[in-house]
């Protein structure tokens, strides 16, 4: 099979969408002829023109609203939202209007978008361009919450979000735009609220997000060569969210570290921690759980700093190893 | 003798008697639920738009079935307007299963999205990018019909006012802005808030139409939007009308009134909206006393049915309370 880049996928789940389907359109802020700030709608206004790839003006709050209302009335929108730093200047139409239009109206209406979004650190863009917001959004009702970590789950991710009657927050990291894997040349989707086990393994189980299963990943391989067992999931989605698989999966291990870039503080780990707290895994633990989160700090320029905000692989080995230890 | 009326050329004698009628329903019902509010029959808050009667008629009065609105937390008098049911309104605002929202929307909530009501809002400004959107679909699927978007001069401070009118204008698209200037944002002098006198004077800054009419007159509100719904339907972009008028009521429920005098206030109920049609119509011979009576008649009975069928009506069950949060 071909691979493609994350990037590369994205793009592809939303040209192929795009010809299928004439209600999707994109729009968002230089995605046009200059192809979005990361280059993913690149190409796009060539084939489809600029009636549907449209660039919008610098205004977040107008472009969110405007896909809320395209929404409603019958079109498929796709928001791209130069960093996902800037929710916070989309955040009312988000949580106030796309989130609850559906349920305010009694059932009647539906908003069938998607904010596309990048997301977190790793490029020096400092603290208003590398935040990982995923958390705020999970807390609304309404919103679904897609955190893609590989090439093949982003085009079926983004496939599903398309197809969803409600609004879809998809975050794209962008340290993982550049990796690769095999994607199917034709278009599938990925069932929102169906977890992913990247490594199985019998020793602890690593819970992962976004970029964290990458780093989670490469900590598995180290521990293997001390001969532990590392299985490692990516809930993918956050909303809805596949708890049996984690359940699952503890039950199996009896250990349970979670990873995420967010900041610890109030961050999706807690809620991880939690369902397994709350279900019948908590009888199988060995270990207190361990949460793994980004220090509740703006992230720094400096590119040691910016590292050390966040897990690092050898923070990953070092908390399965705590939780082995653990008696 | 002149006439006392400037009449849209296309309008008949029944459409002046419904524009009465319409402006009744509009009053009975926003006193009716000013009565339920002191007797604390029904919860939550409310806006009433006592006062308003001819800028929501007067703009509705001139759209064809197929045209949209977005209306504000001040939105009895639009969905009024916009044809909604009466007694499924009350039914809302008495939390009751047959409401436009099942009972979970409440006041600020109402919409008929099927019939072209997109929604009261309760976020001040949260209408202008949605309707803007909506607008988008009719360009984008050529459909035809042009949104109206109901805001008050408060909202006109917002910044989603200026993102989505700088767009909606770049874009040409189908939408008539119309400011419902009733001096007040909650208790903030229009002329304390902004320092000009006219919120249609904004218009010029984004290049397009502002029209100031008579908020009690409703001819002059619909020879005034007519013009600004002919412009968006032919292609040529938004505009704003801005009709001055003035709410009799509070902001609230919870409102003493404490900033402004009872001389303002009786100067604006002098230049009562219904009473100046009804009167126009009679010395024009368009109506008698006697049928000006009926029509008050049957307004008043509407409302008072709409009573009973919100009591008689049942109340949602806890079943309900996660029920359509997702399409």
């Amino acid at each position: 099979m071909r691979e493609l880049t994350y990037l590369e996928a994205v793009r592809e789940a939303m040209s192929q969408e795009m010809r299928q389907n004439e209600d999707v359109f994109i729009l968002g802020e230089d995605i046009g002829v200059y192809g979005g700030a990361f280059g993913v709608t690149r190409g796009m206004i060539e084939e489809f023109g600029p009636e549907r790839i449209r660039n919008t003006p610098i205004s977040e709050a107008a472009i969110s609203g405007t896909a809320v209302g395209a929404a409603l009335t019958g079109m498929r929108p796709i928001l791209e939202l130069q960093f996902s730093d800037f929710m916070t200047i989309a955040m009312d139409n988000m949580v106030n209007q796309a989130a609850k239009i559906r349920y305010m109206y009694g059932g009647k209406g539906k908003v069938p978008m998607v904010l596309r979004t990048p997301a977190g650190s790793g490029t020096g863009a400092a603290a208003q361009h590398s935040q990982s917001l995923e958390a705020w959004m999970a807390h609304v009702p309404g919103l679904k919450v897609v955190q893609p970590s590989t090439a093949y789950d982003a085009k079926g991710l983004l496939k599903a979000a398309i197809d969803e009657d409600n609004p879809v927050i998809f975050y794209e990291h962008k340290l993982c735009y550049k990796t690769k894997s095999d994607v199917p040349e034709e278009l599938y989707s990925i069932p929102l609220g169906q977890a992913d086990i990247k490594r199985q393994g019998s020793d602890v189980t690593i819970v992962a997000t976004a970029i964290m299963v990458h780093k989670s990943l490469e900590a598995a391989l180290e521990l293997e060569k001390e001969g532990i067992s590392v299985e490692v999931i990516d809930p993918r989605t956050l909303v809805p969210l596949d708890t049996d698989t984690i359940i699952e999966s503890v039950k199996k291990t009896s250990r349970l570290v979670v990873v995420h870039e967010a900041v610890k503080r109030g961050g999706f780990g807690g809620e991880i921690a939690s369902v397994i707290a709350e279900s019948e895994a908590f009888d199988y633990l060995d270990a207190p759980i361990k949460r793994l989160g980004g220090k509740a700090v703006p992230i720094p320029y400096n590119p040691e700093l910016e590292k050390s905000a966040i897990p690092s692989v050898e923070d990953i080995v070092a908390a399965v190893k705590e939780t082995l230890n653990h008696r | 003798m002149t006439s006392l009326i400037n009449l849209p050329a296309h309008l008949k004698r029944d459409d002046l008697t419904d524009l009465l009628k319409q402006m009744w329903q509009i009053r009975f019902f926003e006193e009716k639920v000013d009565e339920f509010f002191a007797k604390g029959m029904i919860h939550g808050t409310t806006h009433l738009a006592v006062g308003q009667e001819a800028s929501a008629v007067g703009s509705i009065a001139v759209l064809e079935e197929r045209d949209k609105i977005t209306s504000t937390h001040r939105g009895h008098g639009h969905c009024i307007a916009k044809g909604a049911e009466v007694n499924r309104m009350m039914a809302e605002l008495f939390g009751r299963t047959t409401g436009y929202c099942k009972g979970k929307g409440g006041s600020m909530h109402i919409a008929d999205v099927e019939k072209g009501n997109l929604g009261a809002n309760g976020i001040v400004g949260g209408g202008f990018a949605i309707a803007a959107g909506a607008a988008l679909t009719s360009q984008m699927k050529n459909e035809g019909y042009v949104v109206l978007c109901f805001f008050g001069d408060g909202a006109s401070n917002e910044g989603s006012f200026h993102e989505a009118l700088n767009l909606a204008s770049i874009w040409k698209l189908p939408v008539v802005f119309v400011c419902e200037n009733n001096q007040y944002g909650m208790s903030g002098p229009a002329k304390e808030m902004m320092n000009i006198e006219d919120v249609a004077a904004r218009a010029e800054s984004y290049g397009i139409p502002g029209k100031v009419v008579d908020g009690n007159d409703v001819f002059d509100v619909m020879n005034g939007v007519s013009e600004a719904v002919d412009r968006a339907r032919t292609g040529q972009g938004p505009s704003i009308v801005e009709a001055k008028t003035y709410r009799w009521k509070g902001h609230s429920k919870s409102d003493a009134k404490k900033y402004r005098t009872r001389e303002e206030e009786q100067k604006w109920r002098a230049k009562d909206p219904i009473a100046r049609l009804r009167d126009a119509l009679i010395q024009e011979g368009l109506l008698t006393e006697e049928g000006a009576t009926e029509i008050k008649a049957a307004a008043k009975k509407e409302i008072e049915d709409s009573v009973e069928f919100s009591k008689q009506s049942p109340m949602p069950t806890i079943d309900d309370l996660m029920e359509d949060i997702y399409a």
